[in-house]
C-alpha cells in the first residue's frame, strides 16, 4: 500500500485509537499464547493417544480391500486337482447363481483360462501347472505334490509362503495357488444382485424384460401375480435383506418421533413450573430446573443402556432415552423462553378479570407456542442422528444393523447401502424441519 | 370470549371485521385440528409398530422395569465409592465383581489415578481433540461457504455440500470402519467425532461469517487488500467471539458423543460402563454414572461461564 498519512495526522490517530496502538504485552502475546497451547496440547494428545504406535499397528492392507468391498463384489470359484481332471467349484449361494458359466473363466480341453479385465492378465489351471500372465509375461508356477514352487524371475505381484503362491491382479482380484487347489478371487464394481437374489424367478433378466414380465406374460408363480411376486422377490432378497432394512430405518425414525414428540409435550407443562415469572414458588422453580438438569446431564447412552436392560432390546429403549434427556434439554430451553415473555400482554389479559389459566392460555401461549413447535423440531431431526448411535449400543433399528454389518467385516456394501438410505432421510428430515421451522418462526429462527 | 351476542348492536364496518375475524379463526382452528389430528395418528401409528416390534413387548414389560433397578444395588452404598476410588472391598471373592484394585493408573509411589477417572480423562480428551481438529476445519471451510465472501457459486455450492455431508454421515460407520482397520482404541472415535464437528462447526461458522458487517471488509478492499487479507482482518476479530463460543458449546456436546462413540468401541468411559453394565456389576455402573454425571455438569457450567464472559447471553441459543 503506497497512500502516504502526513506525520501530524499520524500521531492524530495515533492518539484517538490508542487501544489499538497500544495492547498490553499481554494482548499481543495472546494469539502467540493461544496457539502455543494448541501446538502442545496436540503434541499431548499424540502421546496420549499413542498415535504413532497405532498408525504403524495398522492394517493398511485391509483398508483397500474395505474401502473396495463399499462399491464392489467378489466371485470366489475355485479349482480342485483330482486324480483324474480338475473340478471347477463354486461356493454355496453364490451371486453367480446355480450354474454360472461366466465370461471371464474359459474351457479348452483340460485347461481352465480366467481373465482379469484384459487378455494380457490371466491364468490357465492345468493337471500339475498353473501358467500366469502377468502384463502379457509369462511365469510358469510348477505343482509338486507337497506345494506350488514360485518360479524364477517371477513378477512383483507373485510372492509364495507355505507352500502357496499368491498373485494379485490388483484391482480385477487375485489368486491363491496350492497343490490341491487354485482360489479365485475375481472383483467386480457394482452391488451384485441388488434387485433380485439368484433364488428369485427374475435374477439376472434385464430391466425392460423384468417391467415386461411384471405386467403381461404368463404367471411366473401360481400363487400370486407377477408383481407381487417381484415385490416379495425384492423385500426379500436374502444378500441385500431389503425389508429387514426398511424396518429397522422406520424403527430408528419412530425412536426419534415418538420420543421427541413425548417429550416435547411432558416439557409444555413443566416449564410453566420451572419458569420463575409464572410459578412464583423459588422452591418449585429451583426443584424443577434440578429436575430438568438430572434428566439432561445423565448422558442418553446411560438412559439407552439402562432402558436395554429393563425392556429388552429394541425401540422402546430408544424411545424412552430420546424421551428422558430431551425432556430435560426442551424443558430447561423452554422455561428459559417462557422467562423471556413479553409482559405486556398478560397484562393486558390480566386487566380485562381473566383468570389465571386464561392469562397463561392467551397471555403467553400465543407468544412461545412457535418457539417451543420450532425447537422441538429442531431436536427431532437432530435426533434422527443420535437415534442411529444409540441404537448401535442396543436401542434396535438401523445403528445395530451397521454394527453387525460391520462386524462382519465382509458386508461393507450393505454399509454402503444403509449409509446411503440415513443419508437421505436425515437430509429430508433436515429439509422438512428448516422448511417448517422457517414458516413458524421467520428465516432467521436458526 | 362472548362477543357474538353483541354483533347486533355493532355498524356495518365493524360487523365485516368481525365476520373476516371469525372466518380466520375457523381456519385456524381447523389446521390446528388438522396438525394434532395427523400427529396423533402418526403417534399411534409409531406406537403400535414400537409395540410390535420390540422384542420384550413394552406392556408386559413395564411391571418389572422398576424390578431392574430395585435389585440392581450394590452391597452397600459405601461399595460404589470404593469401585470410584478402586478401594479394596470387603466383598471380594476374586471375581470380576470386586476387583476394584485392578486398572489403577500408578503415576509415582502409591500414588494412582482410579480405573475410571483414568477412562473419563480419556473421554474428555478425546472430547477436546475432536473439538480442536473439528474447530480448525470448520474454521477453514465456513470462509469458502459464506455468500459475501465467496459469491454465490461453485465453491459455495461444493463447499456446503461437504459440510453437510460430514454433518450428516453416521458416526458409527466412520468409527467402525477405523475400528476394523486401526483395531479398538480411542483414535477411532476421534476421527469419528472431528469428522462431525467439522461439518456442525462449519455451518455454524458460515452462518456467523455471512451476519457480519462487512464494512470493514470494504474498509481494507479500498485500501487494496487482497482476499485473504480482507478476511483476516475484516471478518476474522468480528466473528471470533461468536467462534469461541460455538467452539466451547461443541466441546459440551463432544464430551457426550465421544461418551456414545466409545460404547461402541471407541474406548474411555462410555466402554468401561456398557461392559460394567451388561456383567451386572451394580456398584461399578453407579461409580461411572456418578462420575459421568458431575463430570458433564461441570463441563456444562464451565463452558456456560466461558460463553457468557465472552458474547453474554447471546451465546445460550440452542444447537446441537
Amino acid at each position: 500500500m503506497n497512500a502516504q498519512i502526513s506525520e501530524d495526522r499520524r500521531i492524530e490517530l495515533k492518539e484517538k485509537y490508542a487501544e489499538v496502538f497500544h495492547k498490553t504485552p499481554l494482548q499481543r502475546a495472546l494469539p502467540y499464547v493461544v496457539s502455543f497451547s494448541i501446538l502442545t496440547y496436540m503434541v499431548f494428545a499424540f502421546f496420549f493417544f499413542n498415535i504413532a504406535g497405532v498408525i504403524s499397528g495398522a492394517k493398511w492392507d485391509r483398508a483397500g480391500l474395505y474401502m473396495a468391498d463399499w462399491v464392489s463384489w467378489q466371485a470366489t470359484p475355485k479349482f480342485r486337482f483330482k486324480d483324474d481332471a480338475i473340478q471347477l467349484q463354486y461356493p454355496r449361494f453364490s451371486p453367480l447363481g446355480e450354474n454360472p458359466n461366466p465370461e471371464w473363466i474359459t474351457q479348452n480341453g483340460d485347461v481352465y483360462r480366467v481373465t482379469f479385465g484384459s487378455e494380457q492378465n490371466a491364468i490357465e489351471v492345468q493337471q500339475g501347472l498353473v501358467t500366469v500372465f502377468v502384463d502379457g509375461a509369462v511365469h510358469e508356477v510348477d505343482i509338486t505334490k507337497d506345494a506350488a514352487l514360485l518360479p524364477q524371475g517371477a513378477h512383483s505381484s507373485m510372492s509364495e509362503r507355505n507352500g502357496r503362491v499368491r498373485v494379485f491382479f490388483g484391482f480385477e482380484g487375485n489368486v491363491e495357488i496350492r497343490n490341491t487347489q487354485v482360489r479365485v478371487w475375481r472383483r467386480f464394481w457394482g452391488w451384485e444382485n441388488f434387485f433380485f437374489d439368484p433364488a428369485s424367478p427374475y435374477w439376472g433378466k434385464s430391466a425392460t424384460e423384468v417391467v415386461g414380465l411384471m405386467f403381461s406374460g404368463e404367471r411366473l408363480d401360481p400363487d400370486q401375480s407377477n408383481i407381487s411376486l417381484a415385490f416379495n422377490n425384492f423385500l426379500h432378497n436374502a444378500e441385500w435383506q431389503h425389508l429387514d432394512v426398511f424396518v429397522k430405518l422406520l424403527q430408528t425414525i419412530v425412536m426419534a418421533f415418538v420420543g421427541t414428540l413425548f417429550a416435547a409435550v411432558l416439557a409444555f407443562p413443566l416449564a410453566f413450573i420451572a419458569a420463575r415469572n409464572i410459578t412464583m414458588s423459588k422452591t418449585s422453580n429451583w426443584m424443577m430446573k434440578r429436575f430438568f438438569d438430572f434428566l439432561r446431564s445423565v448422558d442418553m447412552l446411560i438412559w439407552a443402556l439402562f432402558f436395554t436392560r429393563s425392556f429388552g432390546p429394541g425401540p422402546l429403549a430408544g424411545i424412552s432415552a430420546i424421551f428422558f434427556t430431551d425432556t430435560g434439554t426442551l424443558g430447561k430451553l423452554y422455561s428459559e423462553a417462557l422467562e423471556n415473555v413479553d409482559d405486556k400482554q398478560r397484562e393486558g389479559v390480566k386487566s380485562v378479570g381473566a383468570s389465571p389459566a386464561e392469562v397463561q392460555r392467551y397471555g403467553v401461549v400465543p407468544q412461545v407456542l412457535p418457539l417451543f413447535a420450532s425447537q422441538a423440531l429442531y431436536f427431532w431431526e437432530s435426533n434422527t442422528r443420535s437415534a442411529t448411535i444409540i441404537g448401535a449400543v442396543g436401542a434396535g433399528g438401523i445403528g445395530l444393523k451397521l454394527l453387525e454389518a460391520m462386524r462382519t467385516g465382509t458386508d461393507w456394501e450393505n454399509v454402503g447401502y444403509m449409509v446411503i438410505l440415513i443419508l437421505l432421510v436425515v437430509f429430508v428430515f433436515d429439509a422438512i424441519s428448516n422448511n417448517l421451522r422457517s414458516r413458524l418462526i421467520g428465516n432467521d429462527g436458526h | 370470549m362472548s362477543a357474538s351476542a353483541s354483533t347486533t348492536d355493532l355498524n356495518p364496518e365493524s360487523k365485516q371485521v368481525f365476520e373476516h375475524y371469525r372466518q380466520l379463526t375457523q381456519t385456524r382452528r381447523l389446521y390446528s385440528v388438522l396438525t394434532i389430528g395427523i400427529l396423533g395418528g402418526l403417534l399411534f401409528a409409531a406406537l403400535w409398530f414400537a409395540h410390535v416390534s420390540n422384542s420384550g413387548k413394552f406392556l408386559d414389560r413395564i411391571p418389572y422395569f422398576f424390578d431392574f433397578v430395585l435389585n440392581f444395588l450394590p452391597d452397600e452404598p459405601i461399595e460404589i465409592f470404593r469401585a470410584l476410588f478402586d478401594l479394596p472391598s470387603p466383598y471380594a471373592d476374586g471375581s470380576l465383581k470386586y476387583d476394584y484394585e485392578e486398572g489403577r493408573h500408578y503415576l509415582f509411589g502409591d500414588f494412582y489415578i482410579p480405573e475410571y477417572f483414568y477412562e473419563m480423562l480419556v473421554t474428555l480428551n478425546i472430547a477436546f481433540i475432536s473439538t480442536l481438529i473439528g474447530g480448525i476445519g470448520g474454521f477453514v471451510l465456513c470462509f469458502f461457504a459464506s455468500t459475501n465472501l465467496v459469491g454465490a457459486g461453485a465453491t459455495r455450492f461444493v463447499v456446503r455440500r461437504i459440510l453437510e455431508l460430514l454433518r450428516a454421515f453416521p458416526e458409527i460407520v466412520i468409527a467402525g470402519l477405523l475400528v476394523a482397520i486401526l483395531s479398538l482404541g480411542p483414535i477411532a472415535a476421534v476421527a469419528a467425532v472431528s469428522i462431525h464437528t467439522v461439518g456442525a462447526l462449519g455451518k455454524l461458522f458460515f452462518e456467523a461469517v455471512e451476519n457480519a458487517d462487512m464494512k470493514a471488509e470494504e474498509g481494507l478492499r479500498a485500501a487494496g487488500a487482497n482476499w485473504v487479507e480482507r478476511v483476516r482482518f475484516g471478518i476474522v476479530p468480528q466473528v471470533l467471539p461468536n467462534f469461541t463460543s460455538y467452539f466451547l458449546l461443541r466441546a459440551e456436546i463432544n464430551v457426550r458423543a465421544s461418551t456414545i462413540i466409545g460404547a461402541v468401541g471407541g474406548g474411555g468411559i462410555g466402554e468401561v460402563f456398557r461392559l460394567s453394565l451388561s456383567r451386572d456389576h451394580a456398584a461399578k455402573t453407579y461409580a461411572i454414572i456418578l462420575l459421568l454425571f458431575v463430570t458433564i455438569v461441570a463441563v456444562d457450567q464451565l463452558s456456560g461461564w466461558l460463553r457468557r464472559k465472552l458474547v453474554g447471553n447471546q451465546a445460550f441459543e440452542f444447537g446441537a
